[in-house]
């Protein structure tokens, strides 16, 4: 299968490939792991008129943790982070989601950054960003503009980038005090869509109640969704196995999926629902860990 | 668009369009080791090294791979001999039908670069995207286990 034919540059600076951006508008994409865009492409569900390869240029593979951030580049690929010693000793969610990203080979390409702009509501990554309160940084040829994930993620793969912008790291804080998170999936296959996945992320206060809770549901509305609910139900409680229940009922209210060929909506509202809680006992055990 | 590769050791200098995908420029040259199955990212067929490391390359295009390395099956084979993974999944039977072996092997082949005693579990792991539909996979991890036992003691 082949793409509809595109005038393709690789440019070797940011500038160039935002100069590029801003001159074609909105027939121009941005080409990083390309493991969702080039599929798209073969099929012809997307036809870009030109391509901007960011593959050459330098400076965009960045893991750090620094100023209370930790911050992953345009060009970090997944299996980047299955291996990062910042990422495993910063944050639980991430390092949890990463090795159930695709398959082995995707991870091989496919990038963080690049999959939270492509907005499939199956993907993976925008639930861990949305539980851990992730920021992501946009550069145009006007200027930087960091953008809160909930503002970032509109609709059914939809992001709120403007025309010339790209995605060039999200930044995630780091915890403030004691924290855990975790990424429940459940999927058919290694490498198939999420059938339903739960993130979630807590962070304890000194008093032992939960200070911050995040949790964030996959491939069960048109879009990642915050469990809004949940979350309001865990801050400022004292942790326990009758709250992690009531949150997980909580967040399989927040859940709208379609009986399909994965199962149906009701059982998908179930494992929501189980996978809530796990995941919050896993969170819970890695903060007081 | 002019580009410039090394394919299994040679230097090749190529005129591509920019919607060619590697898997058949790679195939163009003579290649034909790397295979085309499911064109949509899902089954490693097309898997070829890239610096040594493994993607798929029905999801890249030509023109991703100018200044790179390439490996493909074809690769594998040096002076005359076959490469360990090679020879033992000749010895453990670690195919049937033979059209994931190539994918297979290249994946195996770079596993074993970077873990050279793994685990079942890290086999089944790091060949999990590669979908073979005939072995059930038993001979396969006997074949890179096989592989790694050989490739220790050499």
């Amino acid at each position: 299968m082949y793409p509809a034919a595109f005038a393709y540059s690789a440019p070797e600076t940011l500038d160039e490939a935002l100069a590029t951006l801003s001159q074609e508008g909105e027939s121009a994409r941005v080409l990083a792991g390309g493991q969702s865009l080039i599929p798209m492409m073969k099929l012809r569900l997307a036809s870009p008129a030109h391509l901007v390869d960011i593959n050459n240029i330098s400076g965009l593979d960045h893991i750090n943790s620094a100023n209370g951030y930790l911050r992953i580049g345009a060009l970090v690929r997944h299996n980047d982070i299955v291996n990062s010693a910042d990422i495993a000793a910063h944050n639980g969610a991430i390092a949890s989601a990463a090795p159930w990203v695709a398959d082995p080979l995707v991870r091989n390409r496919g990038t963080l950054c690049g999959s939270v702009a492509h907005c499939d509501p199956e993907g993976d990554w925008n639930s861990v960003m949305l539980a851990v309160r992730a920021e992501v940084v946009a550069q145009s040829a006007a200027g930087e503009r960091v953008i809160p994930i909930d503002d970032f993620v509109v609709d059914f793969f939809t992001n709120s980038l403007e025309p010339g912008e790209i995605v060039t790291e999200v930044r995630i804080p780091k915890y403030t005090g004691k924290g855990g998170g975790a990424y429940l999936k459940l999927e058919r296959k290694i490498g198939d869509y999420a059938t339903v996945a739960v993130a979630t992320q807590l962070q304890l206060g000194d008093d032992g109640k939960i200070s911050e809770a995040g949790v964030a549901l996959t491939a069960v509305n048109n879009k990642n969704t915050r469990a809004t609910a949940a979350e309001q139900a865990l801050v400022g409680q004292e942790p326990s196995d009758e709250l992690f229940k009531e949150a997980g009922a909580l967040a399989a209210r927040a859940a709208e999926p379609e009986s399909n060929v994965r199962g149906t909506a009701e059982w998908k509202r179930n494992v929501v629902s189980v996978y809530t809680r796990r995941g919050l006992e896993a969170s819970l055990a890695q903060a007081r860990a | 668009m002019q580009i410039n590769v090394t394919l299994n050791g040679a230097s090749l200098s190529s005129d591509v369009e920019a919607r060619q995908l590697l898997v058949d420029y790679i195939r163009g040259t003579g290649a034909t080791g790397t295979h085309i199955g499911c064109d949509t990212t899902s089954c490693g067929a097309c898997t070829v090294l890239i610096d040594g490391t493994p993607m798929k390359s029905c999801t890249m295009f030509a023109v991703q791979a100018n200044g790179k390395s390439i490996t493909t099956v074809e690769g594998l084979k040096q002076n005359g001999e076959l490469h360990q993974i090679q020879a033992s999944f000749k010895e453990k039977h670690g195919l049937q039908c033979g059209f994931c072996t190539p994918g297979m092997m290249l994946t195996s082949a770079a596993l074993l670069e970077q873990n050279p005693e793994p685990s079942e579990d890290d086999i089944r792991w790091a060949i999990s995207g590669n979908i073979c539909r005939c072995t059930g996979y038993v001979n396969i991890v006997k074949a890179v286990q096989h592989a790694g036992e050989e490739m220790r003691k050499s």
